[in-house]
């Protein structure tokens, strides 16, 4: 069957602004937005620009906005999508457009470094691995998934309005280690989280879960994160 | 010409890469470049596990992981590099759980394992639990977990940059060529030493579990800068790869209890290796499939065979497969708690590479001079040789890690005695040569439809079973597509930001060059070993091709093969059964 995309272009170097350009491809309804993409670049437009690599929804590189939602484009298939109307591919928002699809990821990644993003253990480590119970382990099960695709700090209307704000991506990961039994970091990073542009900043609209390809429940954590900053001694 | 200088200029940003750069991060001048963000690696595709002999849930031996991966390896594994592979193991393991690596846990709270193909107790008696995972996302788990580090020690990453070309002159290693993608400009790194770190080429199939970064690109530069390539014929096609879409289930859907049946009903791999069962190495499961498909015992008669997990239940499935039920879920629309699941083998991994001594020393005459000095590598785009004719699942996470760790070391040594050579007259030269080629092209021929015969070509006669005639055949049909892909025009003109076209043009030349090695190394080797199968040869021949092979580039761009001995000692070869 023939679906058609409406893809925005953007090319920096020449244009003033974004535009869209339509383009027609003979699909099956399991194919991925992804493969469709590939048929626009391989048969029909070399120039179209879009970042991918493993193509099945672990490198985190496709996440695109597909029909107004951030989605990663290889894990997305047509069925998902009502393909009887163009399907229109965008950036990720709020991010500087490198070309077409392809954005600039150094303030999502900026963001993620200023939380400190490693494990900080004040003991010095035993001869073989530290202990952690698998019960432990599950509190930072869901967001140890996250794989960086950016879908959810761009969806996120809290980072809109105020570009300075960490985003769900930089909680989630502060999350991670300070849920992590392992960790002694908690009080530094949350000097980091308790701050104007930190966690509360998060109005709890919930934009970042319904995004996250992963189906990691952001909010929660970033709840988690707002009670141990709420209930620690100043 | 502009021209950047580090200490060390490492390509690639996976766990080899890293773990390297992680070596020199406090004392050097040490840079990551990478065609993707570091997170991005195709490292973090690696579900199943990392081996290491730690016996956290029953007794384990360093000795018997050594065994395994030496007979796993078909007997072509250098049995003093996986010594050191199989020792320094648990240290490795370790050290990545005290950088915060998540692992899943065991009742104690250590280190979980599991079983995986051809790791046994006893030398071969029954599987053992011997990977350490984290749920099916290991690779994520680690690669995570040493991004995180890079950033900690500030590590300096290039990301969207591809490299273009290896500057090696008198046996010294100069620096490398890159092009960044953000600009469309070519730039030159000056550095003491370099290393490659840029993973395999799966993208040379049509059923591949690899990324679509996967094209060769560090084998092909090196190999046409006149390093030569070892025991490229040497390739592994995973046993389960989602039908048609090649994406990995992986290896600890079996380990987990997973069984493979065919069209009958029949578990058949009872038939192939009564003992392990599932739990063969791979390269054996992958032919029992492939039989079971030609010989019409596929589902319907298809080209798949059904994985049951059905009976490991929801809460198994759930704890210690999610990705893997995620997966089958997005792209079959199937529940594997419910339902069994259609694969086939899918390409995967490639045993052979830049050869390199266990320092990731590259060596060009397959001996342990120093003939092209600065210049390193690791993980699956080098040779050590560990992994032999057949690599063990899990072992790779364990070499990435641990090689690159070592080669990471042995830069530090280096650069303590290295100067910064002087760059070749002219460093640009060959790249610029390169892109004038695809200026000057008629055109009238696509990347796209010259990639797919190729994936198509690479599938149909150098696949898991090949024979003199196919791989000929193969050959002569290779060369009519170097010739139409020198029609290709791509966009190449300079400034334009990320180029994908150009930068695609640029990968499937290497890919093409990447095939023909494989298959020219695959036509000489008349003997079936690891995951080199010949119809024509179905024996293993010890007393011919007990050799590594090396495929190096003639100044006419024809390939010439020669051999170096195998490293035994320890273990004596014998028929390898399970």
């Amino acid at each position: 069957m023939k679906i058609r995309f409406k893809i925005q272009r953007f090319d920096p170097t020449k244009d003033k602004k974004p535009h869209y350009q339509t383009y027609e491809v003979e699909a099956a309804e399991t194919d991925r937005v992804l493969d469709c993409l590939h048929t626009i670049l391989w048969e029909q437009d070399g120039s179209l620009a879009f970042r991918r690599s493993c193509s099945h929804g672990v490198c985190g590189s496709d996440a695109m906005r597909i029909n107004r939602t951030n989605r990663l484009a290889c894990q997305t298939l047509v069925k998902d999508l009502r393909w009887r109307r163009p399907i229109i591919i965008e950036p990720l928002p709020y991010l500087p457009i490198i070309r077409d699809l392809v954005v600039d990821m150094a303030d999502f990644f900026s963001k993620y470094e200023v939380i400190k993003p490693y494990l900080i253990a004040k003991t010095p480590p035993p001869p073989t691995e530290r202990l952690q119970s698998p019960e432990e382990r599950a509190l930072i099960d869901e967001a140890a998934k996250c794989i960086l695709c950016g879908a959810c700090t761009t969806s996120c209307p809290s980072n809109w309005a105020n570009p300075h704000y960490l985003g769900p991506a930089a909680l989630l990961k502060a999350y991670r280690f300070i849920f992590d039994s392992r960790d002694d970091g908690a009080a530094e990073r949350l000097d980091v989280l308790d701050d104007q542009h930190g966690l509360w900043r998060c109005h709890t609209i919930f934009n970042c879960v319904e995004v996250c390809p992963k189906e990691i429940n952001v909010t929660w954590h970033i709840a988690q994160l707002k009670k141990a900053a709420a209930l620690r001694e100043t | 010409m502009s021209v950047i200088r580090h200490d060390v200029i490492i390509v690639g940003a996976g766990l080899a890469g890293s773990m390297a750069a992680l070596q020199l991060a406090d004392k050097y001048d040490v840079a990551v470049l990478a065609k993707c963000y570091p997170a991005q690696s195709h490292s973090s595709a690696a579900q199943g596990g990392i081996a290491a002999a730690i016996g956290n849930m029953e007794e384990d031996r360093l000795h018997w992981h050594w065994f395994d991966t030496v007979k796993g390896g078909d007997y072509l594994t250098d049995q003093d590099a996986a010594k050191i592979l199989v020792h320094e193991a648990p240290e490795i393991v370790y050290e990545m759980e005290h950088m915060g690596c998540p692992f899943s846990r065991n009742a104690e709270g250590k280190i979980a394992q599991r079983k995986f193909g051809g790791h046994t107790r006893n030398y071969g008696e029954a599987p053992v639990l011997r990977a350490c995972f984290s749920a099916d996302r290991t690779g994520h788990a680690l690669l995570h977990t040493l991004f995180e580090q890079l950033v900690k020690y500030n590590v300096h990453v290039y990301p969207d940059w591809v490299l273009a070309d290896l500057l090696i002159e008198d046996g010294v290693c100069r620096g490398i060529v890159a092009w960044n993608m953000r600009d469309g400009e070519l730039h030159v790194f000056h550095a003491k030493a370099v290393m490659f770190a840029t993973g395999g080429g799966g993208q040379a199939f049509l059923i591949t579990s690899n990324a679509f970064a996967n094209t060769g690109d560090g084998l092909v530069v090196a190999y046409n800068a006149g390093v030569p390539l070892q025991d490229m014929e040497f390739f592994q096609f995973h046993p389960t790869g989602i039908w048609q879409r090649g994406i990995l289930l992986t290896e600890g859907c079996r380990g987990e209890g997973g069984t493979l049946i065919n069209d009958q009903g029949e578990r058949f791999m009872e038939k192939y290796s009564p003992k392990l069962l599932e739990l063969a190495p791979r390269d054996l499961v992958t032919r029992s499939i492939t039989t079971e498909i030609l010989e019409g015992r596929g589902i319907g008669g298809k080209d798949y065979v059904y994985l049951d997990m059905r009976h490991l239940g929801a809460k198994k499935i759930m704890e210690r497969l999610p990705d893997v039920h995620s997966f089958i879920l997005t792209y079959l629309g199937m529940d594997c708690i419910k339902e069994p699941v259609p694969i086939q083998p899918t390409a995967h991994y490639m045993m052979g590479g830049i050869p390199v001594d266990v320092d990731g020393q590259a060596k060009i005459n397959g001996d342990k001079t120093r003939d092209c000095a600065g210049f390193f590598a690791a993980g699956e785009c080098s040779c050590v040789s560990v992994h032999g004719a057949n690599r063990l699942g899990t072992n790779s996470l364990l070499e990435a890690a641990l090689f690159g760790k070592r080669a990471g070391r042995q830069m530090a040594e280096w650069l303590h005695e290295a100067t910064l050579a002087p760059l070749p007259a002219d460093p640009m030269g060959r790249f610029r040569e390169r892109i004038e080629r695809f200026k000057a092209a008629p055109g009238g021929e696509t990347q796209g439809a010259v990639r797919r015969d190729l994936k198509h070509l690479m599938r149909e006669h150098c696949g898991v079973y090949r024979t003199r005639e196919l791989l000929q055949e193969g050959l002569e049909q290779l060369r009519e597509l170097k010739a139409r892909f020198s029609r290709i025009r791509p966009a190449t003109n300079n400034g334009r930001p990320y180029n994908l076209d150009l930068k695609e043009t640029i990968e499937l030349e290497n890919t093409l060059t990447y095939a023909e090695v494989m298959m020219t190394g695959a036509l000489a080797r008349e003997e079936t070993r690891g995951g080199h199968a010949r119809r024509d040869f179905p024996k293993r021949d010890d007393v011919n091709w007990m050799k590594h092979t090396l495929a190096h580039k003639q100044p006419d761009g024809t390939i010439r093969l020669s051999y170096s001995p195998v490293a035994l000692g320890e273990f004596e070869p014998m028929e390898r059964k399970y």
